[in-house]
């Protein structure tokens, strides 16, 4: 029993059953088995990016460019289908774009050994600035056979695409970060970059390799959310970055790195779902969810914060 | 001399302008320079407060969000009380984004919670409490006395057209303030110590808890004249759009003005200077009708270009 | 003149990761007395220092100055109380200049929280002159070599205007010039009344300096005497415990075929090449001061950091100069400083072990039960005293970690093996036993390249010894030319070495 309490995704699974039954005593749409299908869709592309972030937090780095990263991928991806480019090539070239913009992350980071909150806060603004250069406020409309990813379902398990896609990427990066010598380094890293080098880690490399991973899985929710949306806009997932790392760090990934679990971070970003679908239904609007979200992130890293300072007392005086 | 970020920070304002002006000489013309002259105001302010973050390896993406609040809530007393002392409001304003200031200084110096955290969950919840406190209404200049606004169209000095206001020779007197602090005061000097050798200030006795959290309450309090500032250049507030982005325009100001992003090192001179930079920059864009919608890549590219070029050696 | 009794501590006790460093030790410091606190690498010297000046809480135990419990809880309160620490590694502000980081947490204030410049420079100029720094006040921090900012860190505790000052291993990089001015110092403040305590286990600078010597072992006092009426020697008895038994490891008659070969120059004005070879089966350690390079060197050849140009062969192959490289090339490094270079502290024995070979263990999956079954046989052949390869690295004696850090580097089946300071903060017996472990390898056919400060050490497990001095080799000294005199007149340059 102490050992499963001890497992990072202990007080995530905890917190997210407590929120769900609180929803579910609110609103009986929590009972929809059906309808709860039917949201997952509207968190696929936030699920993916979480995925992505866990690699970077747990090696000590943040990742705040995830948002714009997909909102210029959509809008490249949504440009070169509007300009004819058939369907196979322009998703190759999205997600190319998607490691280059990773790369170029992970170069400033690993390569000029800049802060990478600094990097990819500018980065930020440069690559929305790039959607929106490209884009201006119009909207540009994806072909019919491209929109609705949300609406189909897998044939005899009736399991939404976007969260089977989701389902596969999860599956893919937990094995990768939990069950490879690359996620094993990874891991080192953000416990202790300099003895992981002197370890003969090749801490750059391994660096560059997590933000692209980030770029292209945010390639990857770029596409979805233009498939859901019908439409590719430079705003698309604005201000996504902030619920993405709530998540990560209520799911148990610690902000200083060298410690969490993939799995952790989904439930948590399942609860950030149940949190908002709630808020949704009570029809708060999106700045009060805005609210919640923050004060969900500063208390997840402040009270982790606390139990580590103490948990780590402890054991100085055992 | 070129090595000084200063002066290349002077040599980039100088250059963008001249090639601004050979372009369109709408540059030099009395309304391109008075918009100018009203748009640094707001950004000195707001990036001296920010230098003081950065400098102890910090950062504060909220201020955007805290002027917006701080924005809101004294537009609506405003609205409310037509009648009521504009130092009052002035002080409400300041008294807000210092509020603002002490609870990221308390979570980022006491609980050791990394800044960048901190502040971005301060950036959406005061984002969010904008709306919670305006609701659907926003301020416009109907709700505000006219002596409001004259702040920024009026001033002590004129040059034929062109009009010194209030607004922007108060920003320079606190960018004087900032330099004083920066310089002469022990305060000033221990976050450049901090910013140095965090582990070694502490050794030798610098109270570095304090020291950090006053610097985001000091960052807060800009943020809250700023704030004002804000009503009296606009004379309007929206819950959603006050303030909203403006921490990127801050920290390329900083960024650009030789912060060093890694602590220790930066000026209130090279901040000024990164402040005029960007204002040149955005005038410059819209006199030679490039679209509004490029503005958000030109500062995508000032702050990952200052951070590659100034980014030192040493460390 | 100062007044009062000084510093009385009383019974500290201190742990760090459960491994405990003092075992309830008191110590008196007197005013117009200088104390040396003595003991082996490892003893707790620094760490009681460090209490005193409130750098570490202790766990137990109380600390009183004239009289008044103080127990200081940060740095802070100790200066604020007059009692100062000169670092053994000085604190640098790289971005302040050489008078401002002197003046660092004591700034004069003028009216309303206002730095007075005027008064600092006057100061400045005063205190350079007094500890022998000449630089201009003006100049950065960041030129000043690592004997100077160790006497700017003098300066500032002097400018703290403290009573009571603590010097922690102080003359570790500084020449026998500088020390002797340090000295000259120190008993001036002696004379005025404060209270000065000098950590060190160099016996001779403690006898020459000292009135009073405390002296530790394995985290207990185990004698305080009075200089004059003790001997080195009878100190060293009590600093070991017995007499001295470290017998020296018996060299490989032959030697084999070059190993290592270094052909390097530093990027900095002046440098020349430096030329190093080291042999299958031979211990070469590298001498010389605290910042004679001695660690860039070694961290060099392992591709760490360094701003040098040069090549390495091992066995005569050339690689890419980057430590993933050096480590497939055979070269492996147990660095310097154990718990931030050599283990993830938090992490298990096994996991730390294997971390350098993971892509030898399998491709690409973790092979847990395999690194298991590897590291179950290193902590047997290396005597790692441990509950089993899980046991987290931070519950181990200091002795066992280092054992760790070296079955880390032997994992990587190295040709040549990199020890920077193989024994630093190891108990006695450890000692011994890693001294024997290194000879075991280097008669297998391991070249072995070490640096050591200690200097009993490079007598004994020294096959040649280069000594380095301002980022070269001042010289080389075989087995048979070894004393301790020799090395010391090499690393500090009385005289030039003949060819």
């Amino acid at each position: 029993m102490r050992k499963i309490l001890a497992r990072p995704e202990a007080i995530p699974i905890f917190l997210f059953i407590a929120t769900f039954v609180l929803a579910a005593a609110k609103n009986r749409y929590f009972l929809d088995f059906g309808y709860l299908l039917e949201t997952t869709s509207l968190f696929a592309e936030g699920a993916l990016l979480v995925i992505a972030m866990s690699f970077i937090i747990v090696a000590g780095q943040i990742d705040l460019s995830v948002g714009a990263m997909m909102a210029l991928v959509a809008c490249a991806f949504g440009k070169l289908l509007q300009l004819g480019l058939p369907m196979p090539l322009a998703i190759l070239a999205a997600l190319g774009l998607g490691a280059v913009l990773g790369s170029i992350n992970g170069a400033l980071v690993a390569y000029l050994k800049l802060p990478s909150f600094l990097v990819t806060l500018g980065t930020m603004a440069l690559f929305r600035g790039a959607a929106q250069a490209m884009l201006a406020s119009q909207s540009v409309a994806l072909p019919p056979n491209f929109v609705g990813i949300d609406r189909q379902v897998l044939a005899f398990i009736h399991l939404p695409i976007p969260l089977f896609i989701v389902l596969i990427f999860a599956l893919l990066g937990g094995l990768a970060l939990h069950f490879t010598h690359f996620g094993k380094r990874l891991f080192a890293i953000g416990t202790n970059e300099a003895a992981a080098r002197y370890a003969g880690i090749r801490v750059a490399r391994a660096k560059v390799g997590i933000f692209v991973i980030s770029g292209v899985l945010a390639a990857v929710a770029g596409m979805m959310i233009d498939s859901r949306l019908a439409v590719a806009r430079y705003d698309h997932g604005k201000g996504l970055e902030l619920e993405v790392i709530t998540a990560t760090v209520l799911g148990g990934v610690s902000i200083a790195g060298g410690k969490g679990s993939l799995g952790g971070a989904l439930i948590a970003y399942a609860l950030i779902a149940v949190v908002r679908t709630a808020l949704g239904l009570a029809n708060a609007n999106a700045e009060i969810q805005l609210t919640v979200l923050g004060t969900l992130l500063i208390l997840a890293v402040g009270v982790n914060r606390v139990l580590e300072s103490r948990t780590g007392a402890r054991r100085i005086t055992a | 001399m070129l090595r000084k970020p200063e002066f290349r920070t002077f040599l980039l304002v100088v250059a963008v302008f001249v090639i601004a002006t050979l372009r369109a000489h709408r540059m030099i013309e009395p309304t391109a320079i008075n918009s100018l002259l009203l748009w640094i105001p707001l950004l000195v302010v707001m990036s001296v407060g920010q230098m003081f973050v950065i400098a102890t390896r910090g950062i504060d993406v909220s201020v955007g969000s805290a002027v917006g609040f701080a924005a809101m809530c004294t537009g609506l007393l405003i609205k409310s009380h037509p009648g009521i002392n504009l130092w009052i409001a002035t002080a409400t304003a300041v008294c807000i984004g210092t509020g603002i200031g002490v609870i990221n200084g308390s979570l980022v110096a006491a609980l050791k919670i990394p800044p960048i955290i901190v502040t971005l969950g301060a950036m959406s919840i005061f984002r969010g409490l904008s709306f919670v406190v305006g609701g659907s209404t926003q301020i416009t200049s109907n709700d505000l006395p006219s002596s409001i606004v004259r702040v920024a169209q009026e001033g002590p000095i004129h040059f034929g057209d062109v009009t010194v206001s209030w607004l922007l020779t108060l920003s320079m007197l606190i960018a004087l303030v900032a330099f004083l602090l920066s310089k002469y005061t022990v305060w000033g000097r221990n976050v450049f110590a901090i910013g140095s050798n965090p582990e070694g200030a502490h050794l030798r006795g610098v109270p570095v808890v304090q020291t950090v959290f006053g610097v985001y309450v000091l960052c807060g309090m800009c943020a809250g004249i700023s704030a004002m500032m804000y009503i009296n250049r606009y004379g309007f507030v929206n819950p959603a759009s006050a303030g909203q982005g403006m921490e990127l325009t801050v920290i390329a100001a900083a960024v650009i003005g030789g912060t060093d992003v890694r602590g220790g090192r930066g000026s209130v001179l090279g901040v000024l200077l990164g402040a005029v930079l960007l204002g040149v920059l955005n005038v410059a864009l819209s006199v030679l009708g490039i679209d509004a919608d490029w503005q958000l890549l030109v500062y995508g590219a000032v702050i990952i270009g200052s951070l590659v070029l100034n980014r030192s050696e040493r460390k | 003149m100062h007044s009062g009794t000084g510093v009385e501590a009383r019974g500290i006790v201190m742990s760090f990761g459960g491994a405990p460093v003092l075992k309830g030790v008191d110590l008196d410091l007197r005013r117009g007395e200088i104390h040396a606190i003595t003991g082996e690498n490892g003893a707790g010297k620094s760490t009681l220092a460090k209490i005193i000046a409130g750098v570490y809480v202790a766990r137990e135990g109380n600390v009183s100055l004239d009289g008044h419990a103080v127990n200081f809880r940060n740095p802070r309160e100790a200066l604020q109380h007059g009692i100062a620490l000169v670092h053994q590694e000085p604190l640098s502000f790289p971005d302040l200049t050489i008078m401002e980081s002197m003046f660092v947490g004591h700034l004069p204030r003028g009216t309303g929280g206002t730095v007075d410049w005027p008064a600092i420079s006057i100061r400045s100029k005063a205190v350079m002159d007094r500890v022998g720094l000449k630089q201009l006040p003006t100049a950065p921090t960041s030129s000043l070599s690592v004997a100077d900012q160790q006497l700017v860190e003098l300066a500032a505790a002097l400018l703290h205007e403290a009573s009571v000052i603590i010097l922690d291993e102080t003359t570790a990089s500084l020449t026998p010039s500088e020390t002797a001015n340090l000295f000259s110092v120190v008993r001036r403040l002696r004379d005025e009344g404060c209270a000065i305590a000098f950590v060190s286990h160099k016996l001779d600078e403690v006898f020459s300096l000292c009135d009073r010597i405390t002296i530790l072992r394995d985290g207990a006092k185990v004698g305080e005497v009075r200089t004059v009426e003790s001997s080195p020697s009878a100190v060293v008895r009590m600093m070991v415990g017995r007499d001295i038994d470290l017998t020296r490891t018996q060299p490989r008659s032959t030697l084999g075929e070059i190993r290592l070969s270094v052909r390097m120059q530093w990027q900095r004005t002046g440098a020349s090449e430096l030329a190093l070879d080291v042999r299958g089966g031979e211990i070469v350690v590298i001498a010389g001061l605290v910042g004679s390079g001695r660690t860039e060197l070694i961290e060099w050849i392992a591709g760490i950091g360094g701003r040098a140009t040069g090549q390495i062969h091992i066995d005569g192959n050339s690689f890419r100069r980057d430590p993933h490289e050096a480590l497939r090339a055979g070269i492996a490094l147990v660095p310097e400083d154990r718990r931030k270079h050599g283990m993830l502290l938090p992490w298990s024995i096994q996991d730390n072990g294997v971390l350098p070979i993971l892509g030898r263990l399998t491709k690409v999956w973790k092979a847990t039960r395999k690194a298991q079954a590897l590291m179950v046989g290193w902590i047997s052949q290396l005597r790692i005293v441990s509950t089993g390869p899980n046991q987290s690295v931070e519950q181990l004696s200091g002795g066992n970690q280092q054992k760790v850090v070296i079955a880390k580097a032997l994992l990587a089946q190295p040709k040549v093996l990199l020890v920077d300071e193989p024994t630093r903060g190891v108990d006695v017996g450890a000692k011994a036993e890693i001294h024997g472990l290194l000879r075991e390898f280097a008669t297998n056919g391991m070249a072995i390249l070490a640096v050591s400060s200690d200097l009993s050490e490079v007598l004994t497990i020294a096959d040649r010894v280069v000594v380095m001095r301002d980022w070269a080799i001042a010289g080389e000294l075989a087995a048979k030319d070894l004393t301790e005199e020799a090395i010391m007149r090499l690393a500090t340059g009385q005289v030039t070495h003949a060819a």
